[in-house]
């Protein structure tokens, strides 16, 4: 595809998604084409099931369009194996889960080392940067904790952390704060906010109008399609403890 | 018959939505069912087969034999005796079939049927002029049965039936000796005019006679009294019970032996089986709560499902249990109460589907009690059993290549699927341990058995092994797909952090490996102890090192590649269908 640039870290074409077939057919994504360019936030925003996960499913390479194309840092992945799409999943994409999906048996510390250990680093170097990531989130003094022992906002400071393990291209969060109280909400934008500051390429999706104010681009969605792109000003000149006041 | 209607296809549905599952389930009862079948009809073998045909054939309290007719025609006059048949000729004769020639002892007898030591006809009929009937256990050595053609000192007899008597211990084992005391020595029945016939010119018949006594328990005593040479000699029904039991002793030692552990393996199953369902049914009953079923109704929709599938596996594990029965080789031949055609009696019926259906009901009762306790939005959200933490095994764990930190890890999840998966393992190399033992110990020259019975303990001990690997596999399978239900969040989560499939794969197998390898380490000892344990008088003889050596990486390797499949099949499942389903 001649068009497609190495400018932007993440494209897609023409992306569809059907689940099902006959009359039981459901179209959850209808011919969407995105471009985000590095160091860009950029926020999905829409109802609920209208395509925003399986958005970034596709775009993360868990699963794979019926029709269109995903372009990762110039390389086309939507046709790539299984195991070439879990090497780039290991070291270029991070993801975040609204349900945090934490290993439920491992401390913090571990949860966070694990995408590192996965890419064959030494034990002592996973550790040492699982360390610097508990710091970066506020965490450290609960590096030893279970999942079980810490609230939602600090599960998912814990599920960013290991999304940042192995310093991705892009993270790609699913409804980040979906399951987070008004607090927890503030402590997860700040860490968001902190992300974007530093450059990081960000995909959020979200019905929350907190976390899509501190993009630097909003699109809307609804029924499997873009209906709206709007560049945001400059989401962080809105103070954060006002954000949290905002109505969803 | 709405709400029956409703269940029916609620429990169908689901049965088809999971095809594979509903198999092995299916497969998990049966192994079960199998076992129990097969154990019932052991249990025939072992259930003292000389007493049932002691009272099939009115077997004699003691036999007695002499040169001289005389001295028995005294003896049934003696103190104590209420009852007789006999003396009967009996001379000592070549019996040769389809080439081969064996020594034998050629009773005379009446056509006519007598009220003691009347031989049970299991094949064809009794004896007629120039028909004679062989000792069971001998027609089986000899390979003869009712229409053979047989020579007796080189005349031409045709077997007239097979029959089964408790006046003699089976070959090749003849007590009393009567005639001539050979250790291989069978018993065939002719006529009294052709035992005459038999006879040379220079050489007089012995005599045999069967004594009732009026009290049975005093036989000991009466025939120490006799065998006081010249006198008669004689044998009373204890010496013959005791030669008869000798006879089989090994046999069924080995198929006793084999039954228990094959029920152990089958306790394991189920108990695999139940727990790897419980892991599915969380969601299920939750959405029935949702959609307003009551715990009744959920109860009812499991156990509807699982009662199909048990009186299917009941109904299969009976067929292939009969059909497998006869491949055991009857260590009681000679006797009555073989196991060669076990009856499929009602009550065999009735106890492989109760257990069947006991199963289901257990089954059923665990996420029934779950689906009364557990709220409807817990249970939607496939809240799964929290899983153990062994801290030193993730710490040991980061150090290892992926595939071991992830079957590591796993493995560590749920220590008591572990520990059972050791055991099933543990179980089955204990027992092909003891298998390769006692084959060692026929090689090893030590043993006192003829070359048929050493055939025949083989064959045994061949079939009661591939039936425990059998199951033991089927074990392995269940396993995995149970850690692997359980893991699937799990590893759906590491396939989203950049684990490959394969990497997954090899993880779930690891999991299994790791008590796989455990379990054959332990089966080493297990193996010598059971044998110890199954035969305490005599002294193990090992297998050579490097068989013992050699059941350790096989049974990895079976484990490895068996439970490659279902792995396999688990980590290929899409990663975000998983990953989205763990929303509340």
């Amino acid at each position: 595809m001649s068009d497609v640039t190495n400018t932007f870290v993440l494209q897609a074409r023409g992306l569809r998604m059907d689940y099902g077939q006959g009359e039981g057919l459901v179209r959850a994504l209808d011919g969407v084409d995105l471009q985000v360019p590095a160091g860009e936030t950029l926020a999905v925003m829409g109802p609920s099931g209208c395509g925003k996960s399986t958005l970034l499913h596709l775009l993360g390479g868990l699963e794979r369009p019926s029709e269109g194309e995903v372009w990762l840092q110039g390389r086309r992945i939507d046709q790539l194996s299984e195991k070439t799409l879990a090497g780039l999943r290991r070291h270029t994409i991070g993801f975040v889960f609204q349900a945090f999906h934490l290993m439920d048996e491992l401390t913090a510390v571990e949860n966070i080392e694990l995408p590192a250990l996965l890419a064959g680093r030494s034990p002592r170097a996973a550790r040492r940067r699982a360390t610097e990531l508990l710091e970066q989130v506020g965490l450290t003094e609960r590096a030893t904790h279970l999942p079980s022992a810490l609230s939602g906002g600090q599960r998912q400071r814990v599920a960013i952390a290991r999304a940042l393990g192995n310093d991705p291209l892009v993270v790609l969060a699913d409804e980040p704060t979906g399951n987070l109280d008004s607090a927890a909400t503030l402590d997860v934008l700040r860490l968001l906010d902190s992300l974007r500051s530093a450059g990081q390429t960000l995909v959020v999706v979200t019905h929350d109008a907190r976390i899509a104010a501190t993009a630097d681009r909003l699109i809307s969605m609804r029924d499997g399609a873009f209906v709206e792109a709007t560049r945001l000003t400059r989401g962080s000149s809105v103070p954060l403890g006002e954000l949290t006041q905002l109505e969803r | 018959m709405g709400r029956a209607l409703l269940v029916g296809r609620l429990a169908a549905r689901d049965l088809r939505r999971r095809p594979a599952e509903a198999a092995l389930l299916l497969l998990a009862i049966m192994a079960a069912t199998t076992t129990l079948t097969l154990g019932l009809v052991l249990h025939g073998v072992t259930s003292e087969p000389y007493q049932s045909t002691r009272e099939a054939t009115a077997g004699p309290d003691v036999v007695a034999g002499a040169d001289d007719r005389a001295d028995l025609d005294a003896l049934i006059r003696a103190p104590g005796v209420t009852g007789h048949s006999g003396p009967y000729p009996v001379i000592g004769a070549i019996v040769g079939a389809h080439g081969r020639r064996a020594e034998a002892e050629a009773l005379g007898r009446d056509a006519a049927p007598t009220s003691i030591d009347q031989p049970k006809v299991v094949q064809g009929s009794w004896v007629r002029a120039g028909g004679v009937v062989v000792e069971a256990a001998f027609a089986e050595a000899l390979s003869v049965g009712a229409g053979d053609a047989v020579t007796l000192d080189g005349r031409s007899f045709r077997v007239a039936g097979v029959a089964v008597t408790a006046a003699t211990a089976p070959y090749p084992k003849v007590e009393p000796c009567l005639v001539s005391c050979l250790s291989d020595l069978g018993i065939v029945w002719v006529t009294r005019a052709d035992a005459r016939r038999l006879a040379s010119p220079d050489e007089s018949p012995g005599y045999v006679v069967n004594l009732k006594l009026a009290d049975p328990a005093e036989a000991q005593a009466f025939d120490a009294r006799l065998n006081h040479p010249p006198a008669p000699v004689g044998a009373s029904w204890h010496d013959i019970s005791e030669q008869a039991a000798e006879l089989t002793a090994n046999e069924r030692r080995a198929l006793l032996t084999g039954g228990w552990v094959l029920g152990l393996l089958a306790v394991a199953s189920v108990a695999v089986l139940v727990g790897g369902r419980m892991a599915d049914q969380t969601r299920r009953v939750g959405l029935l709560k949702a959609v307003g079923g009551t715990p009744r109704l959920v109860a009812a929709v499991l156990l509807a499902e699982y009662v199909v599938v048990a009186l299917l596996a009941a109904a299969a594990g009976l067929t292939v249990g009969v059909l497998a029965a006869p491949l055991l080789p009857d260590p009681s031949v000679g006797l009555v109460g073989r196991a060669g055609a076990p009856p499929l009696t009602i009550s065999t019926v009735g106890l492989v589907t109760g257990v069947a259906l006991a199963v289901a009901a257990a089954a059923t009762f665990v996420p029934a009690v779950r689906a009364a306790r557990v709220s409807t939005v817990l249970a939607l959200a496939d809240t799964a059993r929290a899983p153990q933490r062994t801290a030193w095994l993730i710490g040991l764990s980061a150090r290892l290549p992926i595939p071991l930190l992830l079957g590591l890890r796993l493995a560590a999840r749920r220590p008591r699927r572990f520990v059972l998966a050791t055991a099933s393992i543990a179980i089955t190399a204990s027992g092909v341990v003891a298998a390769l033992a006692a084959h060692a110990d026929l090689l090893d020259g030590s043993s006192a058995l003829d070359p048929a019975r050493a055939d025949r303990l083989n064959q045994v001990l061949l079939v009661m092994t591939i039936t425990l690997v059998a199951l033991a596999a089927v074990n392995a399978l269940f396993i995995t797909w149970a850690m692997a239900l359980d893991a699937r969040r799990s590893s759906a989560l590491t396939r989203a952090l950049g684990a490959t499939p394969r990497q997954v794969t090899a993880g779930l197998s690891a999991a299994q490996v790791l008590p796989a390898l455990a379990g054959a380490i332990l089966g080493i000892p297990g193996g010598i102890q059971l044998i110890a344990v199954a035969d305490p008088d005599s002294t193990t003889t090992l297998p050579p090192l490097w068989q013992l050596i050699a059941v350790v990486p096989a049974t990895v390797l079976v484990v490895a590649v068996l439970t490659a499949i279902p792995a396999s099949i688990s980590a290929r499942r899409p990663v975000a269908e998983i990953l989205q389903s763990e929303l509340a």
